[in-house]
């Protein structure tokens, strides 16, 4: 029986490699996730264990609640006078001091050099303790005072050597100095995009405006001090605000930073292999029930034979299990090459990742195949039912159908009842409140899960009013489609082609270019005259139905409308994969449409200045020396930043935000207690928080209010105004203090954002002296108010665009669960068709019957996609309420056209198979 | 083998109603038949007469409305699906008019399939008489899509034989063959019946498939109308021609 299963499958390879495609692409963003995460969780492991490869133990500053990690937040820097009493310990051996900070390297052309977003990165260095030093000399010298060591990848890229000047910046303005050496980090190759600039330790200082305070202090112990005795020794000299740890902690603590975005990463990507998988589970499922209705009569036969139901059933899953299993293996390959596809996808996308060589761990291998080949199994279980039931009279009778199962009746009922569940479910996770995150996670996507196969079961019912409707959509589309795309592959157009780019003489090129040129229009002509004739007479000539595919053909149209209504069950499981993909897609594009639209109406309700000035990836924070540099503009009014920092307030980690006295100017907010006059007089221990942080804390004007800083500093306040955030948010966390204050507690105070108010607007002049300003800080730029809002959305559509890549794998399922039902489905209907080709249908004829049976097929699917799409969004943004619910109309409108493309690409083979048959033989077929 | 004169199969007053109430068609009423053991029996009549459904229900693929089927002295009519399945496997041989192999097998593998479903070795002996007899020395390995129609009835009567079955049954095995081709058919069934003593039953509308038969039952409107012994084709046209004038 093991034989007879493979077999099978053997027999009927074609059919095979159609059905297993969904679980191939779908392993294959598996492995190639786990091998794509693996590979930047190794690269990051070695950088930041060469780090600390020859340090026994590593001082760090310590802040008095862990940071957020975003908005550019390091641990407190702390004073060098710890260096030399480290050093002066018996255990230690030798110890070295760094800084370190966000440091630019500015290009020949004056902007800085920046790799996909990566960061930029710079660390003083200590010639005198080479082993303990971050970087590895490759060529040059250490830098001495103003001079600068920059990467071999960055010096490579940008043509540096030893010897040139290059502009660096940190926190002043850009310095040009001499390439003193080349560097590497530890023995790495490559840092994904970063860049390096080392100092020598005054100059870094200075540069990072870091006077006398170090960042870290890395420790070799005496030889023959154990690791504890050495933590134990420096622990007794250590100020209350650094902290201790040996070489390894420390290297995975820094890793551990990483790897929050690793995993993210993985799971991100994991739910999208998971996703085309689901897909393909449907069309595995599909293909297998149709291919098992067509070996009616081989089942029955092996019952006549005296094969009971069990080993029917057995066969059935043995091949299931067979080409599941050989499908993951092929995933599982194809997802190496796919690691290396998204590493440039994402590169595309902006975010250069880390790669030291991919890494092929036996994790990837055994749960790649382990849940490839259990989803196929799961998705054959119940075509293996149905063949179970094939009654071994089926034998012996002509056309012979299989029995409907005992419950076939309640179908409908319990799709119905499995899509309210799966809503019911989806409602529980989105609004019952203290599920906590995994529980709310679980609950999303199992009401996911049911609502797309509870639908996917009960679109049966909705098979024969949805492809009614979308008959006249299908025609015309692919009218619409064929009039634009045909005549590129027609005779004219071939002449002018030729003409144009051909080989040949001169003079034949130049006659097929003319005669090209006059048949075109002339052809173009004829069509028109006879589409018009059509309309205007009823005129119903004999041949144009074998001319150009512009012509209406209800005949051929009509019978494949039928036809995709003849089994309801069969094309709603068909379209079920398309209305996955499309669903998703949908919810994506609402989602992002969403985001963006309350985002844009926050800032024109808050930005009434008239430029912003933001780094030019538009997110980092940038130093306040930018803001100051800027202000001494000509034609400035005003200015404002907004400066961003961690505090702890409550017990409770906020984002505390600090504002510039005149920021009344250029911001305007909705005050509920307070005025925009709050702005200037918040003075040194003033603050505003939003209006729900302050009810929540039952804060009223004048309520005392304690943050804590990093450095454990307690800033006392007073509640000096309350606004209203709008849906989109505001610039401003949770409290609001004044810059001046800010810049007390905070060392190194940066700005989100600043705000400039000029004399006259937005004009060119304003605008060429801001960016004249900013020509010494090359990471800073300012942009009009719609500039802003566009380079904000601008991150969002990326991020879309590379959701759209990864559900595109999807769609390409479901085209593949088209591709093989349709070609299943001329199979089984060969007879018939040998008898319409017999009785006159032409091949033409028949290809557009096919082909419109694929295109109504894609439309259904797009149909429901759309509107589950837009129904999980509804739910989402009820929910989530900074998201609005908008319904992306024109993106829902290419949704619907690339269904149509989707459906006629489909049915291109299929197609050509069914005209390809010869009559008398398509007869004769038993 | 057999409950009384030999017969190894016994149906007792079936008859088989399709459909229910105004639609109701009776395809059998109240038919008796016994198969003798070792002889061909060959069931004809006209289209609708209600011949196949008689062999479907002798054979247990179709369950009579009433009445009973004895195979080997066990009323099938009765058996569950597993029972019925296990008695296939022990009793029951099919030919058929379309062949039925299974195309991805080769001729040997189909040949061997109901000994492979029943999980047993197949007798070395017996499979090499088999093959010899059906003259497919050969030909074992190739598929039925490169055997001639005459060559894949030869695997499918062989196949049927190889379990050595109570009883054989032959729906239309020449329907779907040349006239050469279905008299080689037929001296093959003949000579399975007289050399190894196989019982079979024949479904056929051919008189000359029906003249190699040890008796011939005639069925018309659901009812056995006539019954004669090893007659000539002559004389099987005859008894049709006086069927169908009544």
């Amino acid at each position: 029986m093991i034989a007879f299963a493979l077999r099978g499958l053997l027999a009927r390879k074609l059919r095979t490699v159609l059905t297993a495609l969904g679980v191939v692409l779908g392993v294959a963003l598996m492995s190639g996730t786990f091998v794509l995460t693996d590979s930047i969780d190794d690269a990051f492991h070695s950088i930041f264990s060469q780090t600390y490869r020859n340090a026994d133990a590593a001082i760090t500053g310590k802040s008095a609640f862990s940071l957020s990690g975003g908005n550019g937040s390091t641990p407190p820097s702390f004073d060098q006078s710890l260096l030399p009493t480290v050093r002066g310990l018996p255990e230690v051996g030798a110890a070295s001091g760094f800084v370190t900070s966000d440091t630019h390297l500015i290009g020949s052309n004056g902007k800085a050099i920046s790799f996909g977003g990566a960061p930029n990165l710079g660390f003083s260095v200590d010639p005198a303790q080479p082993d303990l030093s971050v970087l590895t000399l490759v060529s040059g010298a250490w830098p001495h005072q103003d001079e600068v060591v920059v990467d071999r990848t960055t010096a490579q890229r940008k043509h540096l050597s030893v010897g040139q000047t290059i502009g660096v910046q940190a926190r002043g303005p850009v310095e040009r100095m001499r390439i003193a050496g080349i560097v590497k980090f530890g023995s790495v190759s490559s840092l994904g995009g970063a860049t390096l600039a080392g100092f020598d330790l005054g100059t870094a200082q200075r540069l990072f405006d870091k006077p006398g305070k170090l960042d870290q202090i890395l420790i070799a112990g005496k030889p023959g001090v154990s690791t504890s005795q050495l933590l134990a020794g420096v622990s007794k000299v250590l100020p209350p605000n650094t902290q201790v740890r040996t070489g390894s902690e420390q290297a995975s603590k820094d890793a551990s930073d990483a790897s929050g975005f690793i995993s993210f990463l993985r799971t991100l990507l994991l739910a999208f292999g998971g996703i085309a998988l689901f897909v393909g589970s449907f069309v595995i499922a599909n293909s297998l029930s149709i291919t098992i209705a067509q070996r009616t009569r081989e089942f029955a036969t092996l019952r006549t034979l005296g094969a009971s139901r069990r080993q029917v059933l057995r066969s059935v899953i043995l091949e299931a299990l067979a080409m599941g299993f050989t499908a993951s293996v092929v995933g599982l390959f194809l997802g190496l090459g796919l690691a290396v596809g998204l590493f440039k996808i994402f590169d595309a996308a902006g975010l250069t990742l880390p790669n030291s060589g991919l890494v092929f761990r036996t994790r990837t291998v055994v749960v790649a195949l382990v849940v490839g080949t259990l989803i196929t199994l799961l998705a054959s279980l119940r075509p293996a039912m149905r063949a179970t039931r094939v009654p071994p009279i089926a034998a012996v009778r002509e056309g012979a159908k299989l029995p409907q199962g005992r419950y076939a009746r309640f179908r409908p009922l319990g799709a119905a009842l499995l899509t309210a569940l799966g809503f019911a479910f989806l409602l529980l996770g989105l609004f019952v409140h203290g599920l906590g995150t995994a529980g709310v996670l679980t609950l999303l996507l199992v009401g996911a899960l049911l609502v797309f196969i509870g639908i996917a079961t009960f679109s049966a019912q909705l098979v024969r009013p949805i492809a009614a409707a979308a008959n006249p959509v299908a025609r015309w589309a692919v009218i619409a489609f064929s009039a634009v795309v045909w005549p590129l592959f027609s005779l004219p157009f071939w002449l002018l082609r030729y003409g144009a780019w051909g080989p040949g003489t001169t003079g034949r090129r130049a006659g097929a270019f003319v005669g090209g040129a006059v048949l075109n229009p002339l052809l173009l002509l004829l069509v028109l005259a006879m589409m018009l004739r059509r309309t205007v007479s009823g005129w119903r000539p004999e041949w144009p139905a074998d001319f150009p595919g512009v012509l209406t053909e209800p005949s051929a149209t009509r019978i494949g409308s039928e036809n995709s209504q003849r089994d309801p069950q069969r094309t709603a499981a068909t379209a079920a994969a398309l209305m996955i993909g499309l669903a998703l897609v949908t919810l994506m594009a609402a989602l992002a449409a969403g985001i963006i639209r309350p985002f844009e109406q926050a800032v024109d309700a808050i930005f009434v200045a008239d430029y912003a000035i933001t780094a030019q990836n538009n997110f980092d924070p940038i130093p306040t020396t930018v803001t100051a540099a800027v202000a001494k503009t000509p034609g400035v009014e005003s200015i404002a930043g907004v400066r961003v920092g961690d505090g702890r307030a409550f017990g409770k980690h906020i984002e505390l935000t600090a504002v510039d006295p005149q920021a009344g100017d250029v911001l305007r907010l909705d005050w509920r207690q307070g005025s925009q006059a709050t702005f200037g007089s918040l003075g040194a221990d003033g603050a505003f928080t939003t209006d729900s942080y302050a009810k929540q804390h039952h804060l009223a004007i004048g309520s005392p209010l304690t943050v804590e800083t990093p450095t454990a500093a307690l800033l006392n306040l007073h509640l000096a105004g309350t606004f209203h955030p709008p849906a989109g948010g505001s610039p401003f966390g949770a409290v609001t203090i004044s810059s001046a204050t800010f810049d007390r507690h905070y060392e190194q105070p940066k700005n989100l954002y600043t705000f400039v108010q000029m004399h006259g607007g937005v004009n060119d002049a304003n605008t060429a002296a801001l960016n004249a300003a900013l020509t010494s800080f090359p990471n800073a730029k300012a942009v009009t108010r719609d500039e802003f809002k566009n380079n904000q959305s601008a991150a969002i559509k990326n991020i879309l665009n590379v959701l759209y890549v990864l559900l595109a794998l999807s769609v390409v399922v479901s085209i593949f669960g088209i591709v093989n039902a349709l070609v299943l489905t001329v199979f089984e209907r060969t007879r018939e068709l040998g008898m319409m080709r017999a009785i006159g249908m032409t091949r033409r004829q028949t290809r557009r019957m096919i082909r419109h049976e694929s295109v109504i097929t894609a439309l259904i699917g797009a149909v429901l996609g759309i509107v589950v799409g837009l129904l999980l969004a509804g739910l989402l943004t009820t929910r989530l309420d900074f998201i609005a619910f908008v319904v992306p109309v024109s993106q829902l409108v290419l949704f619907v056209l690339v269904a149509v493309v989707v459906g006629i690409f489909a049915a291109v083979f299929p197609a050509r198979r069914a005209a390809r048959l010869d009559p008398l033989a398509a007869l004769h077929y038993e | 083998m057999g409950s009384q004169n030999g017969a190894v199969v016994v149906a007792r007053d079936i008859s088989r109603i399709y459909g229910e109430g105004d639609t109701a068609v009776a395809a059998l009423r109240g038919v008796d038949v016994e198969i003798p053991l070792g002889r061909l029996t060959a069931v004809m009549g006209p289209s609708g007469s209600g011949k196949s459904t008689l062999m479907h229900i002798l054979a247990g693929l179709d369950k009579p409305t009433s009445g009973s089927v004895r195979i080997d002295g066990t009323d099938i009519t009765t058996l569950d699906d597993t029972a019925l399945t296990k008695l296939r496997r022990k009793h029951i041989g099919f030919i058929f008019q379309f062949f039925n192999l299974l195309p991805m097998l080769s001729a040997r593998e189909n040949l061997l399939l109901p000994l492979t479903i029943a999980g047993e070795k197949p007798d070395r002996g017996w499979f090499d008489e088999l093959v010899r007899r059906v003259g497919l020395s050969d030909r074992l390995r190739h598929r039925p899509a490169e055997l001639s129609g005459g060559q894949q009835q030869r695997v499918a009567i062989a196949r049927a034989l190889v379990s050595r079955p109570t009883v054989v049954f032959a729906d239309e095995p020449t329907g779907n063959l040349d006239s050469t081709t279905g008299a080689e058919i037929l001296e093959l069934m003949r000579a399975s019946v007289e050399d190894y003593g196989q019982t079979m039953v024949m479904v056929t509308h051919d008189a000359e498939a029906a003249a190699m038969a040890d008796r011939v039952l005639f069925l018309a409107d659901g009812r056995i109308v006539q019954e004669l012994p090893r007659s000539s084709r002559h004389e099987i046209l005859a008894a049709i021609e006086t069927l169908t004038v009544r």
